[in-house]
């Protein structure tokens, strides 16, 4: 440990371990104690090498001071598209700890949880207020968990029908979750071509399913450019004649909500991250959760246990002969539906709908307020997010990966780099519904501020960071030589 | 306007700067036919009419504080320090995101180097990852990477003692898979059916699970099921579902598995009805470029000051798609943060201690249900942990009559599968009072 304040260099805590200390105390043992050796023999292990032995306030100094070198959405603007970094409410934090929910066992008997069982089934009667589908299933743990289960779904609906069809569709501006989910629901990716203009390829869709085995279509609506797919029913259409079925990715469902619907457009099956449209805390990394929402096709395979209205109350549903099984222990990331429930709740239908409307007025003001400084691979009109490239920025030889880390020096987190794929330098910027005016601006001044120095100082760009706790990383070396833990 | 959205002002000048009329212009795109009216979700609501509705259903549900609980079965009840969820709530951990650019997250990469590091000591594994989803997920990734490291192999040995759930969601995976699961019986200890195992492997078999402690709550013989595994060239995989159980009880590390994964809840995460806990998942080096999820690994920055970051991700979605070694991406990093937390404050002696005090305190109730003549246990004798099952031909009823007493007395096995004996899995830890214990063993020996 050294220097001073915030900027404080700290070691691990396994580091600053001193023999004797703690940071815990337990009840007192008023039972005998039980000698181990003598009741579990030689499956006792020793003492465990390695961990620390530190006290309380050692704990908290170590963890505040790590928290310290983050960037967060508490900060500032976090535009990393795709990932809808919008502000995390507090009263949901609030909410989420109440004992009656935080303290609540899973396997508790029914009576006891009524209040847990009414606020899930409140939740999927909103999500299907929002989406316009059948049912929903709020087991699965994460968006990437939701796609899998979606398409385990359509596979069981296919089995059922008797049909081994086994090609999925996927455009090239996906998500790298759905061809990796497709995969593990037992299916082959075929990939399509986007258009020109960035969208789907129609005529690729229907040449694909002539050939015959398509089970289904995962699609991202609006795209990874932005973009609404206009022929999304179209494509539907093109699926369900041929008994396929339409997947839609609801990453993206940010842009949309209260604007349309899914079911509208066709979907069989679409997963919410909760995490993204619906506000509970991206956590560093999760947990998130993926719920998904079935048309009347699919809802016989949903996941169990279903929650079911039984007289005056709820119950956990295992009636389900055709369901899928289950895609994770219990009944999903529990304490994040509380906190989607409230977000919806505090929002109301009306503010759902401005929530939508504020993120894709936010994306096109960034737009407008750019597109003078950087290259625009696709005209199309954009929704939630906008992604541009560094085709302008090439010439003085700054790429979008020095522009993403001079932004760290201007006080904002990076958009999300390289994604998608098709666009090459690709810099996608979703900044929410939750930025101000004055916010909007500071991020594109500082994107037209570097801009300006790729033109006129360009080493200063790609020299950095230089303002953040850490410069740039040799992240070849950390790949070619892991040192994955702390060893003494 | 809404408080959590800009103002008018700013509305009106965004669509000024932008050239259109209204926000309607900009969702041109989206066709009629796709359109919706107004949502009936209501009109906004202010943070105290939220809560009195919160307030309304989580005083519908009664906490296991409400009685003497026993409840556990795959989610335990332990000291929750404070600390850990002060720190949790700050908003830099958890209203930051997965650190993709590492100069700006050097706070959650540090905290997961750590969480590593302290998954490793634990099962005696060299790598663990960023964490997975909750335990029964992290089975299934331990079978999915013996499915890869296995080739033609397609067969999985399950021991019929893995907690329920794990199996259900295993099934769930591997019939996408094409793998095929066979159940592996427990002998009349309630262990894994070692001798049976012979068997019931062979060439097509890439994995062998067993949990330990099982689903009965008894310590599974380790070492002989590695042993067999290794037999017939299949990997060894150990659940643990109990995680503070490895405060006391040799990891399967120590005998060669090559897979040691699992849950943390129990150190200190709330219950939350079921989630979100942690996964986890730690395994031999040799398997590192097979492992799923994230890793964080140490480096040094330009200037030569060490440093973590994200690696090793040509195995993970965004980069391999369709040839990932997993298709997670977010995973449960804040709840990996908040066990490291509560790790760090346990510490050396703490891991033990909380073990051994879970320990007696079951083997204290254990015992007194052990004296009455009228009780038995299912397995009795077998060695385990904090949890055990009582033999019962109405455990449901059984439980019933306790709750008239202020005792949720266990988990009935007939409400977590059917192929489990009739009883109650009783787990009893420290937080279980002298007191609650003493009421318990008369309350089972009036009623049974």
């Amino acid at each position: 440990m050294s220097g001073q304040g915030t900027r404080v260099r700290e070691g691990l805590i396994f580091e600053r371990s001193s023999p004797g200390r703690v940071g815990y105390q337990l009840p007192r043992l008023e039972v005998p104690l039980v000698d181990p050796a003598v009741t579990l023999g030689g499956s006792l292990r020793g003492e465990i090498d390695g961990l620390p032995e530190v006290s309380e306030v050692d704990v908290v100094r170590h963890f505040t001071r790590l928290s310290k070198w983050n960037y967060s959405v508490d900060e500032g603007l976090y535009p990393l598209g795709s990932c809808t970094m919008k502000y995390n409410p507090r009263i949901n934090e609030e909410l989420a700890r109440l004992p009656g929910f935080a303290h609540l066992h899973p396997l508790q008997p029914a009576d006891q949880v009524q209040g847990a069982l009414a606020l899930m089934w409140e939740l999927e009667q909103a999500l299907l207020a929002i989406t316009g589908m059948a049912r929903v299933t709020l087991q699965p743990a994460a968006g990437a968990q939701g796609e899998l289960t979606g398409m385990l779904m359509i596979r069981r609906a296919l089995e059922k029908r008797g049909e081994r069809r086994r090609v999925v569709l996927i455009p090239d501006s996906a998500h790298g979750t759905n061809p990796a989910s497709a995969v593990f629901a037992g299916f082959e990716v075929l990939e399509i071509a986007s258009t020109p203009e960035g969208t789907l390829d129609v005529e690729a869709v229907r040449r694909a399913v002539a050939k015959g085995g398509v089970a289904a279509l995962m699609a991202t609506v609006p795209n990874t450019l932005g973009v609404f797919e206009p022929a999304i029913g179209e494509v539907a259409q093109i699926l369900h004649d041929d008994g396929a079925f339409l997947y839609l990715d609801g990453a993206n469902l940010n842009a949309f909500v209260g604007i349309a619907s899914p079911g509208k457009m066709g979907a069989d099956a679409l997963h919410i991250n909760l995490h993204k449209t619906f506000s509970t805390p991206h956590g560093g990394g999760g947990p998130g959760a993926g719920p998904v929402a079935v048309s009347a096709a699919l809802e016989p395979y949903l996941p169990i246990p279903t929650v079911e209205r039984e007289g005056d109350g709820f119950v956990l549903s295992y009636d389900r002969p055709e369901s899928i099984g289950k895609v994770r222990g219990f009944y999903g990331n529990f304490a994040m539906l509380v906190r989607a429930l409230a977000y919806i709740r505090s929002l109301g239908g009306d503010g759902l709908r401005a929530m939508a409307e504020g993120a894709v007025l936010a994306a096109n003001y960034v737009r407008k307020g750019l597109e003078g400084d950087y290259h625009l691979p696709y005209q199309r009109p954009t929704l939630h997010e906008v992604v541009f490239d560094d085709s302008r920025q090439k010439p003085f030889g700054v790429t979008n990966v020095d522009i993403a880390k001079r932004l760290l020096d201007y006080g904002f987190h990076a958009p999300t780099m390289s994604f998608p794929l098709i666009v090459h330098g690709a810099m996608m910027i979703e900044p929410t519904e939750s930025e101000s005016l004055g916010e909007l601006d500071a991020f594109i001044h500082a994107m037209r501020e570097i801009a300006r120095e790729a033109r006129e100082t360009p080493e200063v760009v790609r020299q950095a960071p230089e303002s953040t706790p850490v410069q740039r990383l040799d992240e070849v070396r950390a790949a070619r030589s892991p040192v994955l833990r702390w060893r003494r | 306007m809404h408080r959590y959205l800009a103002g008018e002002a700013d509305r009106r000048a965004m669509l000024e700067a932008i050239g259109v009329a209204s926000v309607e212009e900009l969702f041109a795109d989206i066709p009629a036919a796709v359109r919706v009216g107004e949502l009936p979700l209501g009109p906004a609501r202010s943070e105290d009419e939220v809560r009195r509705e919160f307030w309304a259903y989580a005083l519908r549900n009664t906490t296991p504080e409400c009685a003497a609980s026993f409840l556990g079965a795959g989610v335990y009840r332990h000291t929750v320090p404070a600390v850990a969820d002060a720190l949790l709530q700050r908003g830099e951990f958890f209203t930051a995101y997965t650190p993709y650019q590492p100069e700006v997250s050097q706070g959650t990469l540090q905290a997961i180097f750590e969480f590593q590091t302290f998954v490793c000591q634990l099962t005696e594994q060299d790598v663990a990852n960023a964490s997975l989803y909750d335990g029964a997920t992290a089975v299934v990734e331990a079978v999915l990477l013996a499915g890869r490291v296995g080739g033609s192999r397609r067969r999985v040995v399950v021991a019929e003692s893995l907690h329920p759930d794990y199996r259900r969601v295993l099934e769930t995976y591997c019939s996408a898979q094409g793998m095929e699961v066979t159940p592996l019986p427990w002998d009349r200890a309630g262990m894994a059916d070692v001798e049976a195992l012979p068997r019931l492997v062979g060439e097509d078999v890439c994995a062998v699970v067993v949990q330990s402690p099982n689903v009965f709550g008894i310590v599974e013989p380790l070492a002989a099921v590695a042993e067999a595994a290794r037999g017939c060239g299949a990997l060894a995989v150990q659940a643990v579902a109990e995680a503070t159980s490895l405060g006391l009880l040799v990891p399967g590390g120590r005998f060669g598995f090559d897979v040691v994964c699992g849950d943390l809840q129990a150190f200190g995460v709330p219950p939350a009805f079921g989630g979100p806990h942690v996964g986890f998942f730690a395994a031999r080096e040799r398997h590192l470029r097979q492992m799923p999820g994230r890793l964080v690994g140490e480096t040094v920055d330009r200037a030569g000051r060490r440093a973590f970051v994200l690696t090793l991700a040509t195995r993970e979605q965004h980069i391999r798609r369709a040839k990932a070694t997993s298709n997670i991406c977010t995973n449960h990093g804040l709840v990996a943060l908040y066990v490291a937390i509560v790790l760090s404050l346990l510490g050396k002696r703490g891991v033990r201690e909380l073990a051994v005090a879970s320990h007696s305190v079951a083997e204290f109730v254990k015992a007194g249900i052990g004296r009455s003549g009228k009780l038995a246990l299912v397995f009795p004798g077998s060695p385990t942990y904090n949890e055990f099952l009582l033999r019962h031909d109405d455990p449901e009823g059984l439980l019933q009559r306790l709750r008239g007493q202020g005792i949720l007395g266990g988990v009935p096995t007939t409400r977590l599968a059917p192929h489990l004996p009739p009883g109650v899995l009783i787990a009893a830890t420290e937080q279980n009072t002298t007191d609650e214990c003493l009421r318990l063993i008369a309350a089972l020996e009036a009623v049974a």
